[in-house]
């Protein structure tokens, strides 16, 4: 399955509005930060997990689904949630705690629930897989139409939440697709330290489904595999299990010294960035430089505005940490 | 009264909340009902009994061994619009899926500020007594009510147990549902006959987050919840037939709780007990102690106590755990040392 040109174009368009985004997060992040890094202090506090380098399999996948289609996400969320159609704005606004943002600041990076497009993410390792099987039951019991996406880091096939999801969605049919992304490291740990097997997608077997690999980061790769494993579940044939290969080209948080890292691997992954090789592709497919500027300019101008959103909103009352616990 | 029973239909709690879910599934399609054992089987302990028959495979559907996988899914399903049922068999499970529970079910509202809800029952038994040992007996109120984000509620009879359930599924909210074994009206875990009560047949909610009293009196409170309630009151007749006269009061919920009830009436006995069979230390004990003492410690004419499970894990041997479990003695004991 190979995607249009229009479709295509929307993949470049969302990897780089993630670039963008990330970037754009990364400055803001860093301000007041310095010269002492204190993880509490500047307009975005906290944690932060960047998805640079990630961005092809968000697209690769996402631009098959829809706004009724279910994502559920990781810690590391931010290409995932953008593939999906959350609100650049809101979700900017969130990551800087603001009233505007999609939970009014009561959730923060980690934890980013938009329910107008069913995105939903959780800062707990694994525990994306779980609610992915629910929603793809309850389209299956109401006979509604739609497919869940559970995304999940490498390291997350290790948890126990992983390998019950499997089961229950291979024992029930469940029209749910599982993508992992294989950014190779669990924050210090190589896979290979950590995974009894080099390759998830054989895992798949022992729940019933067929497994992939696509190796390359490589987002046309990406959306045949997904294709193929989407369709298939829409068609009420199952679940399917996907490992992709991607790098992550920043440390696992801001902050991260990434001291683990073999000498020369970064280098040799920046060499690899899966956006100027989409460009080049698209460009030998005969797309115009001036077209994909184009789409770059509009990345430039989405993420500016979502970030002045942010930076202009107000913050909530402070009181309005006690609401909302219940609805 | 709401809690007024309207006929003579007595009910054990195992039917009162099979019937609660049968009606809620009649009139809501999106209420089904998941978990171990629950389909054909009809629950471990007869609280689904008859809705597979009634609805089928698949909106009663028996699960793997898999809790983390089929409670996360729950949520799943509930965030989509749909209103699980879930049961977790025994509460001491908890711990090979709390994630689902605490940091899923429970903050998902939150996180989404309010725009997303959750709305599900996580249904448990609790409870011991009958020499099921350290890893099936545990009450675990406190751990539950601890964490924001879910109601809780433990009803002690099979009218609370009906209308709660109808309550809890209706809720917007996650709804921990906590059952007592003993009081289920199942003989082979020895029934305790004061839980098998005339329920409606009609559907009627009971409130969650409203305490009740049941036994009015005016020398001292005791307050419970599930089987404490049920030491509570043979414990009042005792001391009744020494001229003094108990207050009892039923919990029903823990979250929200009704800390109003319970203030009242030490206002207007002075004396309280607190029977809980959960592990005495950072629980609900303490915590309807603290209600109370924060509020106004004047109205105390002694210092409250306690009656509870020690702070060790629940012995196998039937004399061992009968001496740790909460009792109406104890609760007299306790009276007298006021």
């Amino acid at each position: 399955m190979q995607p249009t040109k229009e479709q295509s174009l929307w993949m470049y368009e969302n990897m780089v509005v993630s670039r963008r985004f990330e970037e754009a997060i990364e400055k803001a992040y860093l301000e007041g930060k310095t010269p002492a890094f204190n993880m509490a202090n500047g307009p975005i506090p906290g944690e932060m997990h960047l998805s640079n380098g990630q961005e092809p399999v968000a697209v690769g996948v996402c631009a098959h689904l829809n706004a009724d289609d279910i994502v559920t996400a990781t810690h590391r969320p931010h290409h995932q949630a953008i593939a999906k159609g959350v609100d650049l704005k809101r979700m900017a606004a969130e990551i800087f705690g603001k009233s505007t943002g999609l939970s009014g600041g009561r959730g923060g990076h980690m934890h980013l629930i938009d329910p107008a497009v069913n995105f939903s993410c959780s800062g707990i390792i694994g525990e994306s897989c779980g609610p992915a099987c629910g929603a793809a039951l309850s389209r299956t019991i109401q006979s509604k139409p739609g497919v869940a996406v559970a995304f999940l880091g490498e390291g997350a096939a290790n948890q126990g939440a992983f390998h019950e999801a499997l089961n229950l969605a291979g024992t029930w049919k469940l029209p749910v697709v599982f993508v992992i992304e294989d950014n190779s490291w669990g924050i210090s740990v190589p896979k290979a330290e950590a995974t009894a097997v080099i390759r998830n997608d054989v895992r798949a077997a022992g729940y019933g489904m067929p497994g992939h690999y696509v190796p390359g980061n490589d987002p046309h790769a990406i959306f045949d595999v997904a294709g193929e494993a989407i369709a298939r579940a829409r068609k009420g044939e199952g679940p399917t299990l996907i490992e992709a290969e991607t790098y992550r080209l920043a440390g696992h948080f801001m902050g991260d010294a990434e001291q683990y890292r073999p000498k020369g691997e970064k280098d040799a992954l920046f060499a690899k960035d899966p956006i100027p090789k989409m460009r080049e592709r698209l460009l030998a497919e005969g797309c115009t430089a001036t077209e994909l500027d184009e789409i770059e300019q509009r990345a430039d101008s989405l993420v500016a505005d979502a970030i002045t959103f942010a930076r202009e909103s107000d913050y909530a009352p402070e009181s309005d940490a006690l609401t909302a616990v219940f609805v | 009264m709401l809690d007024q029973p309207t006929n003579e239909r007595r009910l054990t709690i195992a039917r009162a909340m099979a019937e609660a879910m049968q009606q809620e599934m009649q009139r809501d399609p999106r209420v089904f009902v998941m978990g171990e054992d629950i389909a054909g089987f009809g629950g471990i302990f007869g609280n689904t009994r008859g809705l597979f028959e009634k609805f089928g495979k698949e909106r009663v559907r028996d699960t793997p061994i898999s809790e983390t996988g089929f409670i996360s899914a729950a949520v799943g399903a509930a965030m989509d619009g749909m209103r699980p049922v879930v049961e977790l068999m025994f509460v001491d499970f908890f711990g090979v899926c709390f994630d689902a529970i605490y940091n899923q079910m429970a903050k998902n509202a939150y996180f989404s500020g309010g725009n997303a809800s959750v709305p599900m029952v996580l249904m448990t038994s609790t409870g011991g007594g009958y020499s099921d040992a350290g890893q099936h007996s545990q009450c675990l109120y406190g751990t539950f009510a601890h964490l924001p984000g879910m109601k809780v509620v433990s009803p002690s009879n099979a009218y609370d147990a009906k209308g709660l359930m109808t309550a809890a599924i209706r809720d917007d909210n996650p709804v921990v549902y906590m059952y007592h074994k003993q009081l289920q009206g199942m003989g082979w875990l020895g029934t305790e006959p004061g839980a098998t009560l005339n329920t409606p047949q009609e559907g009627y909610t009971v409130e969650i987050g409203k305490a009740k009293v049941v036994r009015a009196g005016s020398d001292v409170t005791l307050v419970g919840l599930a089987m404490g309630v049920h030491n509570a009151l043979k414990a009042a007749d005792k001391l009744a037939e020494e001229g003094v006269n108990a207050e009892v009061i039923d919990l029903v919920s823990l979250v929200p709780l009704d800390r109003e009830t319970v203030i009242n009436s030490v206002a207007k006995t002075g004396r309280l007990i607190v029977i809980d069979e959960d592990y005495h230390s950072y629980g609900v004990s303490g915590e309807i102690i603290a209600t109370v003492t924060e509020h106004d410690v004047s109205k105390l004419k002694a210092s409250p106590a306690r009656v509870t499970f020690p702070d060790v894990p629940i012995p196998y041997a039937k004399h061992m755990e009968q001496f740790c479990l909460p009792n109406p003695d104890k609760i007299i004991a306790a009276y007298r040392k006021m």
